[in-house]
C-alpha cells in the first residue's frame, strides 16, 4: 500500500508543480484526495470537503485548519457540520480535550470514515502535553487522550518504550508521568545563542592586531 | 483599441478647467517631445535618461497637462516613435496607469487595459520559446535589447496586480450594474480571470529562470543582485527582473485570497533577511515585507512579522526624507501607517518588545501606545480595537470568482474581507486569556496550580487548559515543520508546580567591543597626527 500511495503522491505533486494555477487539473486532485481517504462506498461529493477538513484537523498543531478556513467562503461555513468542525478545532486550539472528545463522539460517523483520525488528535494532545509538562499526572494524561484503564496503560507502556516516558510513583495521588526533556519544557536546555562573532567582523580589527 | 473609440460617459468627458475638451487624438508638443525621447532613450538603453524621464518627466506632464483628462491616445504618438509596437504597448501601460490614477475606468477601459498586459507579457513570454514567427521576432529583437529601470519593471507588475484587485471589487458591486455592463463580463469572462493572473506571474517567473539566476549566484557562477538586476553585458533586464517581481507579485495575490501558506511559498526564493533587487525600489521593498509580514501574522508567527515590520519601519524612518519628492511618497506613509497597525497588533498578542528598535518602538508608543493597553485587556472595547486596527491595515482581500449572473444582483465585493476579519477575531478570542496568565507568570518563579488557580478565578482543570493554551499558542510550527517559540516568558509544570522561566536574550558584547576596537584606534591614529607645539 505503501509504495503504491507514494507513486500516485508523486504524481500529483508534479503535477501541481507543473501547473500550479491550472483548473483543468482539479478531476485528477480530486480522485487523489478520494483516494487518500480510501473510502469505498461513502457519498462523495457532499462530504468530501468536509473530510479534507478532517485530515487538515489531524495535522494540528500546524495551522492547516485554519489556512482552510481562510479559503473556505462563509456561507459554506455557515453549514451545520462545518460549525461542529469548527467547535471541535476550537476545542484542540484551547486545549479543551474533554470537550473536543465529547463532541467527537457525536460525529462518530464521520471519524471513523477518516482512518487514523483518534490516532492523530493523541498525537497533538501528547504534543501539547510535552510542551507544558515536566511531570504530569496520569489523569491529565488519560483526559487529552480519551483513554482510560487497561487501554491507558498499554498508551502509557507504549510511550515508555518509544517514547522515554517514565512512570513514578505519586505520593499518594496517583501515578506521575515524566515527560522527555525537550528545551520547551525544560527551557534551560535551549541552545543559548552563545556570543559567536563571524569571521567577517573579526577582519575589521585585522589592521589593529597587525 | 483606440481611445478615440472609448465611451467617455462616466464623466470622462471633462475637459481642462472646462476649456478644451478631451481629444483624444491631439498630442501637444511637449507630449511629442516627450515620446520622442523616451523612444530614443531607449532605443539608446541609456537607462539613467529613462528613468528621469519615468519618473520626472511624465509626472510633471500628467501633473501639468492631464489632470483629470487620460494622456493623447497610442494611436495618435505612434507615427513619432515609428509606430514600434513595443514602444506602443509600453506607452499603452502607462496611459492606463494614468487613467486609474487619475479617472475612474470604465468596464471597457478595464478589459482593455487587461488586452494590453496580455500583449505586453506575452511577446516576453515568447522570448525564449522555439517558434515565433519573422514578425514576431523583429518585436523580441526590440525587447531583447531593452534595458528599463527596476522603477518601471516594478510598476508594471505591481499596476498588474493593482488592476486585477480592483477588477475584482468593481465585479462584486453588482447591484448597480447595468445590463450592457453585465452583457459585456459574461463577453469577456476571461478579463482578469484569477488563474489567467496568477499563470502570468507564473510563467514571467520560470521563463526568465529567475529562480535558477538567484541559485547561481550564491555559488558565485552568476550574478543578479550585485548588478541590482541590470545586464551590464548587453543583454536585457526585462525578462530576467518581470520575473524576479512576479515573486513578489504572486505573494500579494495569494494573500489578496487568503492563501498566505502559498503565498509565503511563492517569495522562498528571495532571501529577505538581506538586501536584494526587491529591496532597490522602495514601492517593492515595502509590499514584500508588508504582505510577508501580515502572512506570518496571520499564521501566528508573530516573532517573524514582527522582526521584519521592525526594520522595515527603522527603514522608512531613516529614508524618507529622500521618498519626498516621489510620486509613491503617499503610498508609502501610508504603508507606514499599516504597518505600525499591524506591529501593534503582534505586539499585543506576543509582547516582544525588545525585539523592537527603540526609534520604531518611540514611534509605536506615540501613535498607538494608548490603544496597546486597552488591548491588553480583552474586552469588548480591546476587541473593537483589534477589529479596528486590523481592517485598516489588511490587504484589500478579494473573492476571485465571477457572480452568478441568474440569482438576485448581489454586492459580495465585502464578502472576502469579513471572513478574515472574523476568523482573526476568532483567534483573538482564542487567545483571550493569555495575558491575565502572562502577567502572573511576570511576577512569579515558581506558583502551584492551585494558588494560580484560585488568583484567576478558574477551577484547576480550566487552569490547566489555559496554560496548555499559551503553550501551543506561543509555539508555532514553522514552514520545516519544526516547533518555534513565540513566547517571551516561558514555563513549565513539574506535577503541579509552575516553574516560570523568563527568555533573556544574552546581550551580544562581540560586536560592541569590535566597534569600540576599531574606534579606540582610530582615535589613537588621530591623535599620533596632531602635532603638538
Amino acid at each position: 500500500m505503501g509504495r503504491e500511495q507514494s507513486q500516485m503522491a508523486y504524481t500529483v505533486e508534479q503535477l501541481v508543480a507543473v501547473n500550479p494555477y491550472n483548473p483543468d487539473i482539479l478531476p485528477d486532485l480530486e480522485t487523489y484526495v478520494n483516494e487518500q481517504v480510501s473510502l469505498q462506498t461513502y457519498s462523495l461529493d457532499a462530504n468530501l470537503c468536509l473530510l479534507r477538513l478532517y485530515q487538515a484537523l489531524m495535522a494540528m498543531p500546524a495551522p492547516d485548519f485554519s489556512l482552510c478556513l481562510f479559503l473556505i467562503p462563509e456561507r459554506v461555513q455557515m453549514d451545520e457540520q462545518f460549525k461542529t468542525l469548527i467547535v471541535l478545532s476550537h476545542y484542540l486550539e484551547t486545549a479543551k480535550f474533554r470537550q473536543f472528545w465529547d463532541e467527537a463522539a457525536k460525529s462518530r460517523h464521520i471519524l471513523e470514515a477518516v482512518p487514523g483520525f483518534e490516532k492523530a488528535i493523541q498525537e497533538y494532545a501528547v504534543h501539547v502535553l510535552s510542551l507544558t509538562y515536566q511531570k504530569v499526572p496520569r489523569s491529565v494524561i488519560a483526559e487529552a487522550v480519551n483513554m482510560e484503564g487497561l487501554s491507558l496503560d498499554k498508551f502509557v507502556e507504549h510511550h515508555v518504550a518509544n517514547s522515554g516516558w517514565i512512570v513514578e510513583k505519586g505520593q499518594g495521588k496517583g501515578q506521575l508521568v515524566s515527560l522527555p526533556r525537550n528545551e520547551f519544557n525544560h527551557p534551560e536546555l535551549k541552545r543559548s545563542s552563545a556570543d559567536i562573532i563571524p569571521l567577517d567582523h573579526i577582519t575589521r580589527i585585522f589592521p589593529v592586531l597587525g | 483599441m483606440a481611445a478615440a473609440g472609448y465611451d467617455y460617459e462616466d464623466g470622462l468627458q471633462s475637459s481642462v478647467d472646462g476649456g478644451i475638451p478631451y481629444d483624444p487624438s491631439f498630442v501637444p508638443d511637449p507630449v511629442k517631445s516627450f515620446v520622442v525621447h523616451l523612444y530614443r532613450h531607449i532605443r539608446e538603453k541609456n537607462v539613467y535618461e529613462i528613468h528621469q524621464m519615468y519618473e520626472t518627466s511624465f509626472h510633471t506632464l500628467s501633473d501639468r497637462m492631464f489632470k483629470d483628462t487620460p494622456w493623447p491616445s497610442v494611436e495618435a504618438v505612434a507615427q513619432y516613435v515609428d509606430n514600434d509596437h513595443v514602444f506602443c504597448l509600453l506607452y499603452r501601460e502607462m496611459w492606463y496607469r494614468h487613467l486609474y490614477a487619475r479617472l475612474s475606468p470604465t468596464l471597457k477601459q478595464r478589459i482593455d487595459s487587461w488586452d494590453n498586459y496580455c500583449s505586453l507579457f506575452q511577446i516576453r513570454n515568447n522570448l525564449f520559446s522555439v517558434s515565433f514567427t519573422t514578425e514576431a521576432s523583429v518585436v523580441l529583437h526590440g525587447v531583447v535589447n531593452m534595458q528599463l529601470p527596476n522603477q518601471w519593471l516594478w510598476d508594471m507588475v505591481d499596476e498588474f496586480v493593482y488592476q486585477f484587485q480592483s477588477f475584482c471589487q468593481y465585479r462584486a458591486k453588482m447591484k448597480n450594474k447595468t445590463e450592457q455592463e453585465i452583457a459585456l463580463l459574461r463577453q469577456h469572462d476571461q478579463a482578469w480571470n484569477v488563474y489567467g493572473v496568477l499563470n502570468f506571474l507564473q510563467a514571467l517567473m520560470e521563463k526568465s529562470s529567475i529562480i535558477q539566476i538567484l541559485e547561481q549566484e550564491k555559488e558565485g557562477l552568476e550574478q543578479f543582485t550585485a548588478t541590482d538586476g541590470y545586464d551590464y553585458s548587453g543583454g536585457s533586464n526585462v525578462l530576467k527582473v518581470l520575473g524576479y517581481f512576479s515573486m513578489v507579485g504572486l505573494l500579494r495575490v495569494h494573500c489578496l485570497l487568503g492563501d498566505y501558506q502559498t503565498g509565503l511559498k511563492c517569495l522562498l526564493p528571495i532571501d529577505i533577511s538581506q538586501q536584494g533587487v526587491y529591496t532597490s525600489v522602495i514601492g517593492s521593498h515595502i509590499t514584500t515585507i508588508y504582505h510577508y509580514g501580515f502572512a506570518n501574522l496571520m499564521l501566528r508567527r508573530y516573532v517573524e512579522a514582527i522582526r521584519e515590520f521592525n526594520k522595515i519601519l527603522l527603514y522608512i524612518y531613516k529614508t524618507k526624507q529622500y521618498h519626498q519628492k516621489s510620486p509613491q511618497y503617499e503610498q508609502i506613509l501610508k504603508k507606514n501607517e499599516q504597518m505600525y497597525a499591524l506591529l501593534t497588533i503582534c505586539l499585543s498578542l506576543c509582547p516582544q518588545v525588545k525585539l523592537v528598535d527603540e526609534t520604531v518602538n518611540s514611534q509605536l508608543r506615540e501613535k498607538y501606545g494608548e490603544k496597546m493597553l486597552r488591548m491588553q485587556r480583552y474586552d469588548d472595547e480591546s476587541f473593537a480595537l483589534y477589529d479596528e486596527l486590523f481592517s485598516y491595515a489588511c490587504p484589500k482581500f478579494i473573492t476571485p470568482s465571477a457572480p452568478s449572473y441568474e440569482e438576485p444582483l448581489v454586492n459580495y465585493n465585502q464578502d472576502a474581507y469579513r471572513l478574515q476579519l472574523k476568523l482573526f477575531l476568532y483567534e483573538v478570542k482564542q487567545q483571550q486569556q493569555l495575558s491575565v496568565v502572562r502577567t502572573f507568570l511576570k511576577v512569579y518563579s515558581t506558583i502551584s496550580l492551585e494558588k494560580l488557580a484560585t488568583y484567576m478565578e478558574v477551577d484547576e482543570s480550566t487552569l490547566r487548559t489555559i496554560l496548555m493554551t499559551y503553550k501551543h499558542k506561543t509555539h508555532s510550527v514553522g514552514a520545516d515543520g519544526k516547533t518555534i517559540s513565540n513566547a517571551d516568558i516561558d514555563f513549565y509544570i513539574d506535577d503541579d508546580l509552575i516553574r516560570v522561566v523568563e527568555s533573556k536574550t544574552p546581550k551580544q558584547y562581540g560586536d560592541y567591543f569590535l566597534r569600540q576596537i576599531v574606534k579606540l584606534e582610530a582615535v589613537i591614529g588621530d591623535m599620533d597626527r596632531i602635532k603638538l607645539e
